[in-house]
Order: structure tokens, then C-alpha cells, then sequence
């Protein structure tokens, strides 16, 4: 079965238990592995631009059609869904865990504060963007180097250190990062041409809320479109191949060393551009925003999501976005007050994930997409069965 | 998980008995109406305004580590506001007030406010707490035009500059008046002291420096931080100690001052300690010394003999007619727990805000609630010991502070109120303590622009 999921040549099978069931979600066939039932195109990059494009309308058809509220709860899903993109990347393909993205958030969040304390002189929105990418990067670069050499909880617990150390430079230089309370963002208007592309779309008001949410659905967009083709490349193999057999991934000529760092500069490149939307959305870069709880968010997100699928750590994050408000809606419409009600959402959310975890250790996707393999495989050798011993 | 489930459903169960009995005591009350009566219909004069209901928001940290202390704040609102609406509410309008967690967490005010603001459309947000927190949503409320009354925090950026921030009102007195008022005391009491700060490394620590600074800069022999979140401040204290400081003054959260206590016990230090009011609360630091001593301290019997201030009366002030009074209401809210010093506060700053909405008038709308405390909130009587600094030039809250001697689990009054303002002197306090009106609601007349 595993061949079946991993590539398309049967020979230079190392083990037969290589791909486990938490990572089945990563495992998505290559272009060349489907087996052609399907409309999108063979090419992966032409099939990833009719998806982008598909993504675009949804996201405009969902943001016109929705209130105000939830158009900025979708701003706040957007930054929480391109960090846990980053972070299926490195976890779910390359098998390393951080619990520092949320510190990797920060780096971005408070780079785009920065940029923006006099909004008058401010750099265009994109390069700002741009830069905080850049930041978080060189930041991860520095993290990775030390990343590459540590495994499971090691790792974990380096990277741990980086999530509880870092918000706290926000605090011993509290004359240029604003300590405690941190850096209050005033984001830039939204530009004449958006407020007559919405007029001319639905004929809502251009709001500010509805413009963060726009700004965070494109960047969400570029980053999944961008990351989507990395996993389907030779890089993205490599990265798998590190995963399940470093050993033989070694032995075939790979540097686990470099590949490993690569991996963690891309995720942490995901994490500054989704610091850099949080603070946008937020209007405010401060410690408090950036705490271990933050980190580990979005790691059980792309675990209840399905390791290493960019559709799961996106229904990850929607998870963490949408549960708790409706939790505590649900819990005073059942006639508890106010503060029981609050206390019952993350109640809730351990619920749901000890409950993915016993019996859907893949995730979301990992376990439907693991259910449609097992059955296409049993179709297959029924077949196989049928044409007597034509196969192979 | 059964034990859990169990406690959940009796929780569940008793909570729905609490809002059925809520329901039943509204319904055979109304009449009265508040306020200065008026003719004319209710209207639906604004967003969060019908004919018969008014809807307030607010956010707090219910859950996390903010969370002790600070989530009784909202329960004591609640039953001052059921209170009044048993008495007939605000125009015969009841008060819907509906508070949100934020974990003290900036990211989740943000997504709770806009909740509050875009789908339970609510008239105003009320007493949000906390400096990063409410710091979030300080730009968004103000464009929006939502009025954003009596944050809870004494941070000077709520009332400093109403030209910036036209829609939010401080209520507590700022932390740099307390520094003043310290100051002063200390430069009259104890001239010769050797006086040590120590600081959370933060506005709250700093504006409170500038404070006590303008009045005794030669006493301080040193200044120490603390970061918080670094539970260890042995080398904050030992430096303290070490530059001779017989007098501390800490402007930090009620955990530090349980720590500094634990660890000046260690280092066998014995300063005459004074505490700003934030981190004074004799019953929750009493807790936290247990705690954090693994019960070798069991009381806040260590804090005995420190100093603090008060703006606002406190439980073990039992013959104090305000407490008297707020004890009745919570009392009769039948809500679990009894009457702390965190519930007394948010009563009093519910109080604040009846006065507030009575002043906006029978079909009060945003713009004309801000007004309406511009005018005539600095007249105002009601439980904090001196009258607010409202104006269309500042947004402050209360300015008058006591200084009180810690004793057991209460206080005894050793200097009566003064009242300051930013770049002003100190002054006594003319006026006389309040007193309750007859039924606890206060009757305030609508502002006519």
C-alpha cells in the first residue's frame, strides 16, 4: 500500500512501514501518481494556478456574502492559517517540531509595527509585508542552524526556549519595542482602487475590517499557492525522504543538514508573513500576543488539521478561529453565565483534540484521504484478483 | 472525565436555576424608571438601543492567568446591573450587558471586541481591563464611534489626550497621581527615609516612578525592575537592601508583592513597606503567599504594618454605607461567592456608568453619552472617594487617593483623601464622603445639550 501513496515506481521500496498513519495527510499523489479522473490539469504548476484562482473567487465570493464580524474573524483565520501552512510544512514534511513559530510570529508582527509608526511615511503595504518576511527568515535561518542539528524533543525544546525567550526583548527594550503594552499598528488605508473594486463586486461599504480581511485572504492565497508547489517538487520529496528515512536519505546523497534548515527557513519566512498580518489585523504588537499558548495553537492545529496537509492545517486553523466563539454562544444559549461560558471553550477544544487524537491520529485530512487510499488499494487488488495474474 | 462531566452538568443545572429566578425577579418589579423622568416615547436612538433594552459590552480575562481576581470584576457588574433593571432599569430600558474572555490576551480582545462591536452591536464597551488588551482596540473604537467608558487600568493613555481618542474615559485614578500622592506622603511622614522603588519594568512602574519622583527624587536611593514572568526578584530585593533603602515603595501586581515579601523574609530584610493600591489586596496576596510558600505562610499576616492607598472603600469596611449597600445587591444576586474587593469594584464602576446613561438622557445616542460626561461627570457622587476629572479637555478618571496601614485582611485610614492632576499640586479634598441615594440607584439628571 505504501508504494501506492509514495511514489509511482515500485522499486527501491527501503520499508514497508515507512509512511506512518499521522503523516498520511502529507502524502499527497504527485501530478503523475493520479490516476487521471480528475478535471485540473496534469502540470502541477498550471493545476496550482486554476486552484489559486479558484481559492480567489471563493475567498471574494465569501467575504462579500458574509457580516462584518465574520469578515474579521476570517482576517484572524488567515494569519492563524499561513503560520500553521508554514508550520505543516516543517512538522508534517520535514518531521521536525517547533514550538517557536509563535516567537517567529513576533519577529514579523513587531518588524510590521515598526515600519508603520508613522503611518503618514510608511512604506507601501506589500514591501512592508515583504520585509517582515524577510526578517523572520533571517531569524529562522539563525534558529535553523541549530534546528538542523537536534532531533524530536530536543528540537522541541530549543525551539521552546525561543518561544518563551524572545517576547521578552520586547520588554528589556521597552524604549524602541514598547514593552508590555506594546507597539500600537495603525494600518494603512485601503487604496482608492479597493473601495471601487468592492463597489463594484457587491456594492458593500469598503470598510477597514473588510479590507485587513482582504489583505489577509490574498496573502493566505500567494503563501499556500507558493508552499503547495515547494511540497510537490524535488525539494519537497527530499524533505519527505529525510522524514521517514534519514538514514537512506543520507546514503542516496542528501545533506540532512542543509535540507533540514531549508525547511525551517521556509516555515519561519510563513510565520513572519502571518506576524506580519496578526499585527495588521490586531493593530497592536505586544508580548502578551505572542505566548507559548500561541505556538502550541497552532501545532495542535495542524495535528487535529492532518500533519502535513496544507487543506488541514487551513481547516486547523478555521478550527481554532471558530470553535471557542461558538463554544461560548452555545454555552450561555444553555443558560450559563458569562464567565462559566468562557471556561467551557477550551474545555471543549481538549475535547476535540484527545478525541481526534485517539481516533483520527491522522487529522482531518490525513484520515479521510487515508480511508480513500485503503479503499482505492482494495478496488486495485479485487481487480488485480479479477484479471487473474496480469498485474506487475 | 466522569467527575468533570458531572460537575459540568450541576454547574449547568444551577446556572439555569440562577437565570430562571433572574428572569422571574425582572418580571414582577418595573415601573420606577431612573433619571430625571422626561416625557416622550423610548426610541431606538442609536446602535444597541431599543424601546425597552440597552446593550453594554465588555471584555476581561475569565480564563488564564490574569484570570483570578480580575473575573470577578464583570460578575460584581452583573448584579449591580440586574439590580437595576429589578428597579425598573434606565428609562425602563434593562441593561443587557454582555462580557467576553480575553484571556488578557491582546490578539483575542481584538477578535472579542469586534464580536461585541459588529455582531452584538452594542451601545458602548464598559470597564474592558487591562493596558496591552484594551491598547488594542483603543484606534478601533474610536473610529468606529463607540463610546469606550472606564477602562480598567490606570494607564495614562485613556483620558490623556481626548482630541485622539474622543470615545474613551478613564475611572480609576492614574498611576501617576498615586506616585504623587505617595510621594508627598512620604516627604511629610518620612523625611529621613532611604527609599528604595520597586518597579514592574513597564508604564504602570514607570508612570508611577515619575510620580513619586516629582516629590522625593533626593529620598530615592535606588530604583529596581522587575520583568514580569521572571518569578525569581532576589536580586531586586538583595540590591534594595544593599543601597540601604529603610522604605520600599513597589508599584507591581499583587504576585510580586507576595514574592517580594517571601524573599525579603529570606534575605532577613525589614523595610517599612508601601504598596500602591494595584498590588495591595490583602486577601488575594494572602492567597498567593500560601501558595507560593507551599503553606509555610498562611495569611497575609506578613503584609501587616505595609502602607498602600485607596480610591475606592473596601469589604472590611463594614460600616461604610457603600459596601453595606453593594453587600445587599450581591447578596441578593444570588450568584456564587462572596463580596470581594474585585466585585465592589466593578459594582462601583457599574454605578459609575447608571449615572452615565441617566446623564445621556431618555434616547441617549453615542456621540451624546460622550458628551453628556464631557459636562457633567466630573459632578458626579457615588462610591470612590473624590469626584472625576471629566472635561472636554481631559478623560481622566478619579485623581483623590487615600494612604491607608495594612492590618489583618483590611486597613485603617492613615491620611485622608487628596487629589492631584497631571501638572498640578496636591491638594486636600473638601468635600465630604457620600453617601448611597435611599434604593442604591442613583438618580441623575439628563444633560440637555
Amino acid at each position: 500500500m505504501s508504494d501506492l501513496q509514495n511514489s509511482p515506481s515500485t522499486a527501491g521500496q527501503v520499508t514497508d512501514e515507512a509512511p506512518v498513519a499521522a503523516t498520511a495527510a502529507a502524502n499527497a499523489p504527485s501530478a503523475a501518481a493520479t490516476t487521471g479522473r480528475t478535471l485540473l490539469p496534469q502540470s502541477t504548476l498550471l493545476r496550482h494556478l486554476v486552484l489559486l484562482l479558484l481559492g480567489a473567487v471563493a475567498a471574494v465570493v465569501i467575504l462579500e456574502i458574509t457580516d462584518p464580524f465574520t469578515n474579521s474573524q476570517l482576517a484572524t483565520l488567515s494569519f492563524y492559517a499561513i503560520a500553521a501552512g508554514g508550520l505543516t510544512v516543517l512538522t508534517g514534511m520535514n518531521g521536525q517540531i517547533s514550538l517557536g513559530h509563535g516567537a517567529l510570529m513576533a519577529v514579523g508582527a513587531y518588524t510590521t509595527a515598526l515600519l508603520l509608526q508613522e503611518p503618514d511615511g510608511a512604506l507601501p503595504l506589500p514591501l512592508i509585508l515583504l520585509i517582515s518576511v524577510v526578517m523572520a527568515t533571517v531569524v529562522g535561518a539563525l534558529v535553523g542552524v541549530a534546528a538542523a542539528r537536534l532531533h524530536g524533543p530536543y528540537l522541541a525544546g530549543a525551539t521552546l526556549a525561543l518561544a518563551v525567550g524572545l517576547p521578552g526583548l520586547a520588554i528589556y527594550f521597552h524604549d524602541f519595542l514598547g514593552g508590555e503594552q506594546g507597539l500600537r499598528v495603525r494600518a494603512p488605508r485601503a487604496p482608492e482602487s479597493f473601495e471601487s473594486f468592492i463597489g463594484l463586486v457587491s456594492g458593500a461599504n469598503a470598510t477597514s475590517t473588510k479590507w485587513l480581511a482582504y489583505v489577509g485572504a490574498i496573502c493566505l492565497l500567494i503563501t499556500y499557492f507558493l508552499l503547495a508547489n515547494l511540497v510537490r517538487s524535488r525539494i519537497g520529496r527530499t524533505w519527505r525522504a529525510i522524514r521517514d528515512q534519514d538514514v537512506a536519505a543520507e546514503l542516496a546523497g542528501i545533506n540532512l543538514g542543509a535540507w533540514r534548515v531549508l525547511a525551517f527557513v521556509v516555515s519561519a519566512a510563513a510565520a513572519g508573513l502571518a506576524g506580519s498580518v496578526l499585527a495588521l489585523v490586531v493593530r497592536l504588537a505586544a508580548p502578551s500576543g505572542f505566548t507559548l499558548v500561541l505556538s502550541l495553537s497552532l501545532l495542535t492545529a495542524i495535528v487535529i488539521g492532518g500533519l502535513g496537509s496544507l487543506l488541514g492545517a487551513l481547516l486547523g486553523s478555521a478550527l481554532l478561529v471558530f470553535l471557542p466563539p461558538w463554544v461560548t454562544d452555545r454555552g450561555i444559549d444553555f443558560g450559563l453565565n458569562n464567565t462559566e461560558a468562557a471556561q467551557l471553550a477550551p474545555f471543549v477544544y481538549g475535547v476535540v483534540l484527545i478525541v481526534a487524537m485517539i481516533f483520527a491520529p491522522g487529522g482531518f485530512v490525513g484520515t479521510v484521504r487515508l480511508r480513500w487510499m485503503t479503499q482505492k488499494a482494495k478496488r486495485a487488488a479485487a481487480a488485480r484478483a479479477a484479471a487473474g495474474s496480469s498485474g506487475g | 472525565m466522569s467527575r468533570s462531566s458531572r460537575r459540568l452538568v450541576s454547574v449547568l443545572a444551577a446556572a439555569t436555576v440562577v437565570s430562571t429566578i433572574a428572569a422571574c425577579g425582572g418580571g414582577d418589579s418595573g415601573g420606577g424608571g431612573g433619571g430625571g423622568g422626561g416625557g416622550g416615547e423610548n426610541e431606538a436612538s442609536d446602535i444597541g438601543v431599543t424601546e425597552d433594552s440597552i446593550k453594554l459590552g465588555a471584555h476581561f480575562p475569565l480564563t488564564g492567568v490574569a484570570a483570578p481576581g480580575y473575573s470577578e470584576i464583570p460578575t460584581g457588574v452583573q448584579a449591580y446591573f440586574d439590580y437595576v433593571n429589578e428597579n425598573g432599569g434606565i428609562y425602563d430600558r434593562q441593561i443587557e450587558y454582555i462580557y467576553r474572555d480575553d484571556a488578557y490576551n491582546p490578539t483575542n480582545t481584538s477578535t472579542v471586541v469586534n464580536q461585541l462591536v459588529l455582531e452584538d452591536e452594542v451601545f458602548a464597551i464598559v470597564g474592558g481591563l487591562g493596558t496591552p488588551t484594551h491598547s488594542a482596540v483603543l484606534d478601533f473604537l474610536n473610529a468606529e464611534g463607540v463610546p469606550d467608558l472606564f477602562v480598567s487600568s490606570g494607564s495614562l493613555l485613556w483620558g490623556e489626550d481626548p482630541e485622539t481618542n474622543p470615545y474613551t474615559f478613564g475611572w480609576q485614578t492614574d498611576y501617576e497621581s498615586e506616585g504623587k500622592i505617595i510621594g508627598e506622603y512620604i516627604a511629610n511622614e518620612f523625611p529621613d527615609a532611604k527609599v528604595g522603588l520597586f518597579l514592574q519594568d513597564d508604564d504602570f512602574g514607570e508612570d508611577g516612578e515619575a510620580g513619586i519622583r516629582e516629590y522625593i527624587d533626593d529620598q530615592i536611593v535606588a530604583a529596581e525592575r522587575y520583568t514580569p514572568g521572571n518569578t525569581n526578584v532576589g536580586p531586586q530585593i538583595a540590591a534594595l537592601q544593599a543601597a540601604g533603602a529603610d522604605f520600599v515603595v513597589g508599584f507591581n501586581v499583587p504576585s510580586y508583592t507576595a514574592l517580594s515579601q517571601l524573599t525579603a523574609l529570606q534575605l532577613g530584610y525589614k523595610p517599612q513597606w508601601f504598596y500602591s493600591n494595584v498590588g495591595s489586596d490583602p486577601n488575594l496576596v494572602g492567597s498567593l503567599l500560601g501558595r507560593f510558600s507551599q503553606g509555610a505562610v498562611s495569611d497575609a499576616s506578613l503584609l501587616d504594618g505595609a502602607l498602600t492607598t485607596g480610591y475606592l472603600p473596601t469589604v472590611d469596611m463594614t460600616d461604610n454605607p457603600w459596601i453595606q449597600q453593594f453587600q445587599e445587591i450581591w447578596d441578593a444576586s444570588g450568584q456564587e461567592g462572596e463580596l470581594t474587593n474585585y466585585r465592589v469594584y466593578g459594582m462601583a464602576m457599574a454605578y459609575t456608568t447608571v449615572q452615565a446613561l441617566q446623564a445621556a438622557g431618555q434616547n441617549p445616542t453615542r456621540d451624546g453619552l460622550v458628551e453628556a460626561i464631557e459636562q457633567v461627570g466630573a459632578d458626579w457622587e457615588g462610591p470612590l472617594f473624590a469626584p472625576f476629572r471629566y472635561s472636554e479637555e481631559s478623560h481622566m478618571g478619579t485623581s483623590g487617593m487615600t494612604i491607608e496601614r495594612i492590618s489583618g485582611n483590611g486597613s485603617e485610614e492613615v491620611q485622608p483623601v487628596r487629589i492631584t492632576d497631571l501638572g498640578e499640586d496636591i491638594s486636600e479634598f473638601d468635600g465630604e464622603a457620600t453617601t448611597p441615594p435611599e434604593n442604591g440607584i442613583p438618580e441623575e439628571e439628563a444633560y440637555e445639550g
